[in-house]
């Protein structure tokens, strides 16, 4: 069975936002303006959240890219009165629109606060009104809605395998954010083939996950920055076992 | 002929019944018009969205979750009062049952509703029972809510029953009140079967409510406590819960007799020595109340988990502190005070003492829910709310409804259990009786005087 996670390589990461933006293309997300996000309205299915590491002069500021974590534990399934929110069977964490009843349970039980609500009805400026993704819902005020790991596109790269009659290809399936990074900083995947490229770089030394000691099973990795020996990227082993095999036959 | 003092005092309890005083259509008024500018508050929120409120990301939860568990908490003073002074026969009990009773059932129309005015999609309700999900503490409230009051309807309903039908005959016939009070007498005519069938059925009703009053704040309390989040997810919540929703209870009850006993004349009834055993009670619990929270705090403290005391110090001395300080002075110093020492605990004592203790209990759901949002744990920024006047409005209006409530209970039916107090009466006579009747027995020095001659 696929179980989708993501990957994202913090050393490749130069904080452009560059998936925050395609993420709001992508998905339709509200625009809440200066004045209600200065409140805390503003929603962000993929945020940029810096981190403060030591007090100056000896200090580290580092940029950590969050979508959700679709857990393979949700806090926030658990709690849903309506099953508004559920995982389904490729561990993609749902939400569903015409059923949520805004409580916002789910988004004070969430430990990575990922979830968001819609405060007022949804807004675009002019311009982006009119190209809003046809494929994707436009969320209703009073309801709450989060990264969906971009589900309208798993849903079509299984449509179209299905019609060629063949399984999903590793890296067939990308989100927005992933497509759109321009230093390759997001992979996405299936976590539980052995030979995907996210599954192996979950594996690496370098991955780790945030709020590991909650028990929630995130399903979105981190690869620590600055630990390249630990480290190999599944392209430069390619490399390197390249080079290993053409210094074999030199000798 | 003169009427018999007794027969002239019981008519004060029926004289609200049959004429209104200035007092109670000003009251209406007032009451009413606070209740009717939250009704407009809560359309305008309605037009807008939650974001008419201050509610934000990640303060998700405000002052409705807040007055939703103070309610509630406050319902419980009905219940538990009269339910367990019932089941321990405590006589003493009597004129006051009625008034906590009304107190749970008015508590529990009032705080529920918080939680329609914190929904995003207040139209969606019935998706609650439609899709609901037992494994949610959300619906763990419904349900235990909704037993609660129905039980404590029937509770408040069953020992009016005789009252009522002491009312209906004093209305003359014809009235609209006869007809309402022939309904609710349900033909009572106090024979001996009714009287037996109904103190079984009240005994039963005392003996289940205590279960589901505990049960209800105990889950109340799980909506927050089942998550993760620091300070929420702790094992005490239930209990720590229960006993603020007692403490809070108690002190409701103290505020709402002294009004009765001012503004209906019930002097004869509601006794300073009442006040005096609720304060005792209410002194019990203050001390209760610290000793949860101060386990609660430095189990916290100690256990040193660093998203925990970002929470905790945020209470401590952070922007919390002046609401955790003042909750801790006015909710256990002050009102500890003035219980503990039997010159203040007179009913102006015990009612200051009573009315601090609100605040202070309000504070203390306040300071429970907030603080631990405005800590995400990720490195977010810290969260800041302030309620918008559609809360604070719809906030005043809750409180004002639940007087309203009151008000309109006390002009319809009496607020002191009559035939209860009755009862006690005859008892006690009986008892008297049956001392004065039994042969006194034998002094010690009359029987040795009657060995020594015999």
């Amino acid at each position: 069975m696929t179980r989708w996670g993501m990957v994202i390589d913090l050393d490749k990461c130069a904080a452009c936002q560059a998936c925050v933006v395609a993420c709001r293309a992508e998905n339709n997300v509200a625009f809440a303006g200066e004045e209600e996000a200065a409140k805390g309205r503003a929603i962000f299915w993929m945020q940029l959240l810096p981190v403060a590491e030591g007090e100056y002069p000896r200090m580290k500021i580092s940029f950590i890219p969050v979508p959700c974590m679709h857990c393979d534990n949700p806090p926030c399934v658990k709690v849903c009165p309506v099953n508004a929110t559920y995982k389904n069977e490729e561990g993609l964490v749902g939400q569903i629109y015409t059923r949520c009843i805004g409580c916002r349970l789910c988004t004070v039980a969430c430990p990575y606060t990922v979830r968001f609500f819609n405060w007022y009805d949804p807004q675009w400026p002019t311009e982006m009104a009119s190209s809003l993704n046809p494929e994707v819902y436009v969320r209703p005020r009073g309801i709450v809605e989060k990264c969906s790991f971009c589900v309208q596109r798993i849903r079509r790269a299984k449509e179209t395998a299905k019609a060629e009659g063949r399984e999903i290809r590793d890296g067939e399936v990308q989100t927005a954010c992933a497509q759109t990074c321009p230093g390759h900083a997001i992979y996405f995947g299936d976590l539980d083939d052995p030979n995907s490229t996210v599954s192996r770089l979950a594996h690496s030394g370098r991955a780790f996950r945030l709020m590991e000691d909650l028990g929630t099973e995130p399903k979105v990795y981190y690869l620590a920055s600055g630990e390249w020996d630990v480290f190999k990227h599944p392209d430069e082993e390619a490399i390197s076992r390249r080079r290993l095999s053409e210094r074999r036959k030199q000798l | 002929m003169r009427r018999l003092p007794q027969e002239e005092a019981d008519s004060v309890l029926f004289r609200p019944l049959m004429r209104s005083s200035w007092r109670f259509y000003v009251a209406v008024l007032i009451l009413g018009s606070m209740v009717a500018w939250a009704g407009f508050a809560w359309l305008y929120q309605l037009t807008q969205g939650l974001g008419a409120t201050g509610l934000n990301r990640p303060v998700y939860w405000g002052i409705y979750i807040t007055n939703f568990i103070f309610f509630i908490g406050i319902s419980h003073a009905g219940t538990l009062i009269s339910a367990i002074l019932r089941v321990a026969h405590a006589g003493w009990r009597r004129p006051i049952t009625r008034s906590a009773e009304a107190i749970t059932v008015f508590a529990l129309m009032v705080g529920p509703i918080n939680i329609i005015f914190d929904l995003g999609r207040p139209d969606r309700l019935l998706n609650v029972f439609i899709f609901g999900r037992y494994q949610s503490p959300l619906l763990w409230d419904v349900l235990a809510i909704t037993t609660y009051f129905t039980g404590s309807i029937l509770y408040l309903y069953l020992p009016l029953i005789p009252d009522i039908a002491m009312a209906r005959d004093r209305v003359r016939p014809g009235h609209w009140k006869h007809l309402l009070f022939t309904l609710l007498a349900l033909g009572w005519r106090g024979t001996e079967l009714q009287k037996k069938r109904l103190h079984r059925a009240i005994g039963i009703m005392s003996v289940i409510i205590i279960p589901i009053a505990v049960s209800v704040h105990t889950v109340v309390s799980w909506v927050l406590a089942m998550t993760v989040q620091p300070m929420w997810h702790s094992a005490i919540f239930g209990p720590y819960f229960v006993v603020g929703a007692i403490f809070s209870g108690i002190a409701t009850l103290l505020i709402a007799m002294a009004v009765l006993r001012k503004m209906l004349h019930l002097e004869d009834y509601l006794k300073p020595d009442h006040f005096n055993k609720l304060g005792l009670l209410l002194l019990v619990m203050t001390l209760l109340w610290l000793y949860f929270t101060f386990s609660e705090y430095l189990t916290t403290f100690y256990g040193n988990a660093p998203d925990e005391l970002s929470v905790f110090y945020s209470k401590w001395h952070g922007e919390f502190a002046w609401l955790f300080w003042t909750m801790v002075v006015v909710t256990f110093i002050i009102p500890f005070f003035i219980l503990a020492i039997p010159r203040t605990r007179t009913i102006t004592g015990v009612v200051i003492a009573s009315i601090l203790i609100n605040i202070g209990m309000w504070i203390e759901r306040y300071t429970i829910v907030v603080p631990t949002l405005t800590r995400p744990r990720l490195p977010y920024d810290i969260g800041v709310y302030l309620p918008t006047w559609v809360e604070l409005s719809i906030t005043l209006g809750e409180f004002a409804g639940l007087a309203l409530l009151y008000v309109l209970f006390t002009r319809l039916f009496p607020i002191v259990s009559l035939w209860e107090i009755k009862e006690g009466e005859e008892e006690e006579r009986e008892k008297a009786q049956r001392v004065l009747a039994e042969p006194k027995p034998e002094g010690k020095l009359a029987a040795l005087r009657r060995i020594v001659s015999g």
